[in-house]
């Protein structure tokens, strides 16, 4: 008597029987499916959105280099503001490495359309006496008319960052704003400087024009200066020394790019609350096929049972129960990072940002998918594959 | 060569005595028919005899397998290559054509997808519906529904065909039908059973056993 050995299932049967239970019913396929879609969409997006953010700031970053270093006397001992010496730029100009230095002297005082306004409305526009480098060394532009130049600087002339013309609402220049008690003309308005927000936020005069008219004392409140790239380290641990030889404990020497890197950082950072939800949807998406799956069971054992009689073991029936949840969750997830690159594709337009969606979003989406159908499917299968094969031969 | 062999064979559900220390043996080539009134254990017979239960005591021998001594997947595999059933419901899928549901049932057998549906052509065609190979289970009449099921059953060519009431929805006309096909198979040598309570049916098998409250009550051949 020859021995009995089942037949094994070849993949493609498998295949084609688990997707036939989910042909059958369509829309509930469709329907089971939609919570993990929503899960692995959610997630995806999140994903793709902080990755297309951080794409943006790392790429401004490279453009604007890391090679820019700014200095402040920082406060001394007594709380009072320490000072830098006048000529700070000119001494960091002599350290090795150093390309081009500028500096600003915050002269307190505010800048406002006419001498209608109140003094008090700053506008948060900051007006700073600056000297001629300090373009240069922010590697800036003028957006329009001209920068300071050694005849300007002595006149009421006055520059205006990219945010301080935008809030003055000017957009070119030619016309007058009221600085300290008297007229000055806008000669130029700058481009958007990212590694100098406060410069932004300035209206830039010169230095002799800030004593001249300003009752500035011509020293300097923040040093900026670019060195080439290998010797940033070594200008770093030089500068507060030369700016304040007295105490240079006081200066504080920091480096812009760093604040543009830390929040390229915290863009990539995906935020919790929104994986947290994914995670949610995903959860219920998973239960939705485990419970689709448990119903399917119930209504199909006249199926199993009639498969039993055609010589399908107990582990092909759970099998092929085990595979239909894979092919709901998987259809999912499928859905799911579709939608998700979609999505990250139109808030990376929206935003005018690059889309960028790392590849291994996608490939951990699916994994997870197959996971969760598995999970998913273990119950269900393991009451199909215990359906007594009798079933099919009642007649209820 | 005996194809099917209960000795001593008993079957309780909890208190409820479906079987009682039956005795039978069909032999290779047979075409018999289990009669009895409902409730009588004729289909617990069969389920025993189809190996789609095991009893509660007694043994139960399947084309010389002795099946308490098999595993599930032997009896899986024993099911697959030995035995074709016939339902009293068809148990056709819906949204399947005839060919395919065929088909379906030689998932199990090893054969490839082609081999199967090649299969599953012939015995259409064995069973008179060669012509209808791509209608649904809807497009037919019951009679031809049946015969699909039937062709469903020796599709894997088994040597043992077990039918539960299988004109129990069917007209006289159809009835007379399938029955003839039942006799047509049995005269290729596949061993046939057929549980009816038709009398009609009944007296149209060589061999009739009556079966009433769980026991062979007496045989006619």
């Amino acid at each position: 008597m020859t021995t009995l050995r089942p037949a094994r299932l070849r993949p493609m049967d498998l295949a084609r029987l688990g997707a036939s239970g989910l042909t059958a019913r369509p829309m509930r396929a469709i329907l089971a499916a939609i919570g993990i879609a929503i899960g692995i969409a959610t997630m995806v997006t999140v994903v793709g959105a902080a990755a297309s953010s951080q794409e943006q700031i790392l790429r401004q970053l490279d453009m604007l280099g890391t090679n820019l270093l700014r200095v402040e006397p920082g406060d001394s001992l007594f709380g009072k503001k320490a000072r830098l010496p006048k000529s700070a730029a000119a001494m960091v100009k002599r350290i090795e490495g150093v390309v081009q230095a500028g500096q600003t002297g915050d002269t307190g005082t505010t800048v406002r359309r006419n001498d209608l306004i109140s003094s008090s409305i700053s506008l948060g526009i900051a007006v700073q006496a600056t000297d001629l480098d300090l373009l240069d060394t922010l590697e800036g532009e003028v957006r329009t008319g001209v920068w300071l130049n050694a005849a300007t600087e002595r006149q009421p002339a006055v520059v205006l960052g990219a945010v301080a013309a935008e809030r003055l609402g000017l957009t070119s220049p030619g016309v007058q704003v009221w600085i300290g008690d008297r007229w000055f003309t806008v000669i130029g308005i700058l481009d958007r400087m990212p590694l100098a927000g406060e410069i932004e936020r300035s209206a830039l005069i010169g230095f002799p024009a800030a004593e001249g008219y300003l009752n500035h004392d011509g020293h300097p409140t923040t040093v900026y200066e670019r060195s080439s790239d290998e010797h940033v380290e070594s200008v770093h641990a030089l500068l507060a020394r030369t700016v304040n030889p007295a105490n240079p404990s006081e200066a504080r020497v920091t480096r812009p790019s760093d604040t543009l890197k830390a929040k390229a950082a915290v863009a990539g950072a995906f935020t919790g609350l929104m994986l947290g939800l994914g995670a949610i949807a995903l959860f219920v998406g998973g239960v939705g096929v485990a419970n689709t799956m448990v119903v399917a069971v119930l209504e199909r054992r006249g199926e199993i049972g009639l498969r039993r009689s055609f010589g399908a073991t107990r582990g092909q029936v759970r099998t092929q129960f085990l595979v239909e949840a894979l092919l709901l969750s998987t259809l999912g997830g499928g859905a799911g990072v579709l939608l998700g690159a979609l999505a990250t594709f139109v808030y990376a337009r929206a935003n005018s940002l690059p889309a960028v969606l790392p590849p291994w979003a996608p490939a951990g989406a699916l994994a997870t998918t197959v996971l969760i159908g598995t999970l998913a499917g273990i119950y269900p299968a393991l009451r199909a594959a215990r359906v007594p094969p009798t079933v099919a031969l009642s007649t209820q | 060569m005996n194809m099917l062999e209960l000795r001593g064979v008993s079957k309780s559900y909890g208190k409820v005595l479906a079987l009682r220390n039956v005795d039978l043996t069909v032999r290779a080539g047979e075409l018999v028919s289990i009669v009895g009134p409902s409730g009588s254990g004729k289909s617990t017979l069969l389920q025993i005899a189809g190996t789609l239960d095991r009893p509660s005591s007694g043994t139960v021998r399947v084309a010389g397998y002795e099946i308490s001594e098999l595993s599930d997947g032997e009896l899986s595999a024993l099911r697959a290559r030995y035995i074709g059933f016939v339902f009293q419901r068809f148990h056709l899928a819906s949204g399947l054509s005839a060919l395919d549901n065929v088909a379906d049932g030689l998932l199990y057998s090893g054969l490839s997808r082609r081999q199967r549906r090649d299969r599953a052509a012939a015995a259409l065609d064995q069973v008179g519906l060669g012509n209808r190979l791509d209608h649904r289970p809807h497009q037919l009449s019951g009679g031809q529904m049946q015969r699909v099921a039937v062709a469903r059953a020796i599709a894997s060519k088994p040597p043992l065909l077990l039918a539960d009431e299988p004109t129990g929805n069917l007209d006289s006309a159809a009835s007379a039908e399938v029955m003839s096909l039942f006799h047509r198979l049995n005269s290729t040598g596949v061993t046939v059973a057929i549980i009816t309570h038709d009398p009609e049916v009944a007296a149209a098998c060589p061999r009739r056993i009556r079966v009433r409250d769980g026991q062979v009550r007496a045989e006619s051949a």
